[in-house]
């Protein structure tokens, strides 16, 4: 009686090859991710808000002492503008991915992870249809973030296309390595609650970057950690694109994060995963 | 019949000090319902972890399906389906979605997705519902729903894992319907339960576990039969002949208000015929011969160590029966 119900090609195709299995199945489970993002909106909002209010807050609000602090000269809010914007993007990814620790952990304690471990599907599909999900989600803030940036006076100064091309490939490189972190952060912690604090770093980082004031205006003894942690290199690296600024060593140490912390986040996140649950 | 679909071997789970499973063997056929029967944190749930290869075992060898469980898990997977005792549906998509998420996981066309999605909502009875969120359906209708995921991929081995825990007496009825129905179509179950009506209801064989042995196995009525408090009730309408009948039955114990006599039995065939033979040769006939076999209830607390609550309370059950 179960049989006339299935048809009989589902048993007909042989293994797959692990490759095409694994595209497969992760384009499912990130069918799946876009589909929660776009029924439960408001958390990806939530998260999307505070880059959205600092950016306003400090051009509207501080915006003539921070600029008159940085430019050295009278009070010009276009100057602060443009120095905030790449610092803001990049908040913003991190801000985001608190969203991805969140809902990978909710995720988890969801009785159809367990359905899903127990199915003849590519094992890492779960956590891949995470990330691409939240990276995709993370540029689309981006650009929001970035829309609104340009309406309040944004411009970049002689940016070529390449380098358009460059910046744009830097957020999507830090967005994916923010991501893989917090998708382990997110395996690693008990519940949302734990999750979402764990994952505070993520935005807390930023605060304690050039993102807002330049690290000489810090002091002496925060100076190098504020220097060469994740994000001031990202920053100073988008800056140099699209405003002109000097790279210098920058652009390959953001790089060198990028690529350190998504290789981290992936072999910590498969491993959590991998591991019997509780 | 003979291939089995389950077959474990000295499985063995501890966590820490805490030991699990401690050496469980289990042979399930093909084609069988097998009811692992137990009381809370005996070890039920952690047995049909191990055997759908959600988490591995300390020790054992098992096959399921025919495949070894250590060597190749993935082949394992494709060929059971699983039910856990949380639902393992999606709660913020709909009971559509999900069902179309399995489709895919199992990689079927969008065609062929959409037909067998249909089919079974139909078939268990949640078209209308089909496209609110999973969240919003009740428990019965939650448990419906993640047994026609479960046969998204026409698994050939299913587990479920108490099934019917939490359901109304309704849901619990159609639920075993729906059990039955998944075995005449040749597939084995594996059911784990802590109710001792739904394992006679259901199973061909049941093992009863334990703090994590398995401390019978069998058919209901070959556990039953296990253990003591199975008797012949002889009762006589005539005082006269119940005299006779008790003096000539020494071993027999009396119960001279109702005029009836018990005489301890295993209820098998050959007991039952030599009690017979010894009635006739003794010349007595009784007006209403009853056989009581102990229910699984006894035998549960029998073999589960329940020390205060068997005798007292079985007694009014036997004798309503």
């Amino acid at each position: 009686m179960s049989t006339p119900s299935t048809p009989s090609t589902a048993l007909a195709p042989a293994r797959p090859t692990r490759f095409s299995l694994a595209v497969r199945d992760s384009s499912t489970m990130l069918r799946r991710n876009l589909l929660h993002a776009r029924r439960y909106p408001s958390l990806t909002l939530n998260l999307l808000l505070t880059p959205i209010m600092l950016l306003l807050l400090f051009v509207y609000i501080f915006g003539d002492t921070m600029s008159a602090g940085i430019g050295g000269g009278g009070p010009d809010r276009s100057v602060y503008i443009a120095y905030i914007v790449p610092g803001l993007l990049l908040m913003t990814i991190g801000s985001t991915t608190i969203g991805t620790a969140v809902s990978v952990s909710n995720d988890m304690t969801e009785g159809i992870i367990a359905r899903f471990r127990t199915m003849a599907i590519h094992r890492g599909s779960v956590i891949i249809g995470h990330v691409i999900g939240s990276v995709l989600q993370a540029i689309i803030s981006v650009v929001l973030v970035g829309a609104v940036a340009v309406a309040i006076g944004f411009r970049s100064t002689d940016a070529t296309v390449l380098e358009w091309l460059a910046a744009f490939g830097l957020l999507v490189l830090f967005a994916m390595a923010l991501t893989w972190i917090a998708v382990g952060m997110g395996l690693s912690s008990p519940n949302a609650e734990a999750a979402s604090n764990n994952a505070m770093p993520l935005i807390l980082l930023p605060l304690l970057s050039s993102a807002f004031v330049p690290i000489d205006a810090m002091p002496g003894w925060f100076q190098p950690v504020a220097e060469y942690q994740p994000f001031t290199p990202a920053i100073e690296t988008l800056r140099g694109l699209l405003l002109g600024s000097d790279i210098g060593h920058n652009g390959w140490l953001a790089v060198t994060w990028c690529l350190g912390l998504a290789v981290l986040g992936y072999f910590w996140s498969t491993a959590k995963f991998d591991a019997d649950p509780k | 019949m003979t291939d089995l679909a389950i077959a474990a071997n000295r499985l063995r789970k501890s966590y820490g000090d805490n030991t699990v499973l401690d050496g469980v063997d289990l042979a399930v056929p093909e084609g069988t319902i097998f009811s692992l029967l137990g009381p809370n944190g005996a070890g039920k749930t952690t047995a049909v972890k191990i055997l759908s290869t959600l988490i591995t075992a300390d020790a054992g060898e098992m096959r399921v399906g025919g495949q070894d469980l250590a060597t190749d898990p993935q082949a394992v997977r494709a060929a059971i389906g699983v039910t856990g005792q949380f639902s393992a549906v999606d709660g913020l998509i709909t009971g559509e979605e999900n069902m179309l998420l399995m489709a895919d996981l199992h990689h079927l066309s969008k065609r062929e997705g959409r037909q067998v999605a249909a089919e079974l909502l139909e078939r268990f009875d949640l078209t209308e519902a089909a496209k609110k969120p999973a969240s919003t359906y009740s428990g019965g209708m939650k448990r419906r729903l993640d047994i026609a995921m479960t046969l998204v991929g026409n698994p050939r081995i299913i587990f479920l894992d108490e099934p019917t825990t939490g359901l109304d007496p309704r849901s619990r009825h159609n639920m075993w319907q729906i059990i039955r129905e998944l075995v005449t179509g040749g597939v084995t179950v594996f059911l784990t339960t802590q109710y001792l009506e739904e394992a006679d209801e259901l199973a061909d064989r049941i093992a009863v576990l334990n703090d994590g042995k398995i401390a019978a196995q069998g058919t209901a009525e070959e556990l039953k039969r296990l253990i003591p408090g199975g008797h012949v009730r002889l009762r006589f309408t005539d005082p006269a002949a119940y005299q006779s009948a008790a003096s000539a039955l020494r071993e027999a114990s009396r119960d001279d208000e109702s005029l009836a006599l018990q005489i301890p039995s295993d209820g098998s065939q050959r007991e039952l015929r030599s009690i017979l033979d010894w009635l006739d040769s003794a010349g007595i006939e009784a007006d209403e011969l009853t056989v009581h076999t102990p229910d699984l209830d006894d035998v549960f607390f029998a073999l589960t160590g329940g020390a205060v609550v068997p005798t007292q309370n079985n007694q009014p059950k036997e004798t309503a029966r």
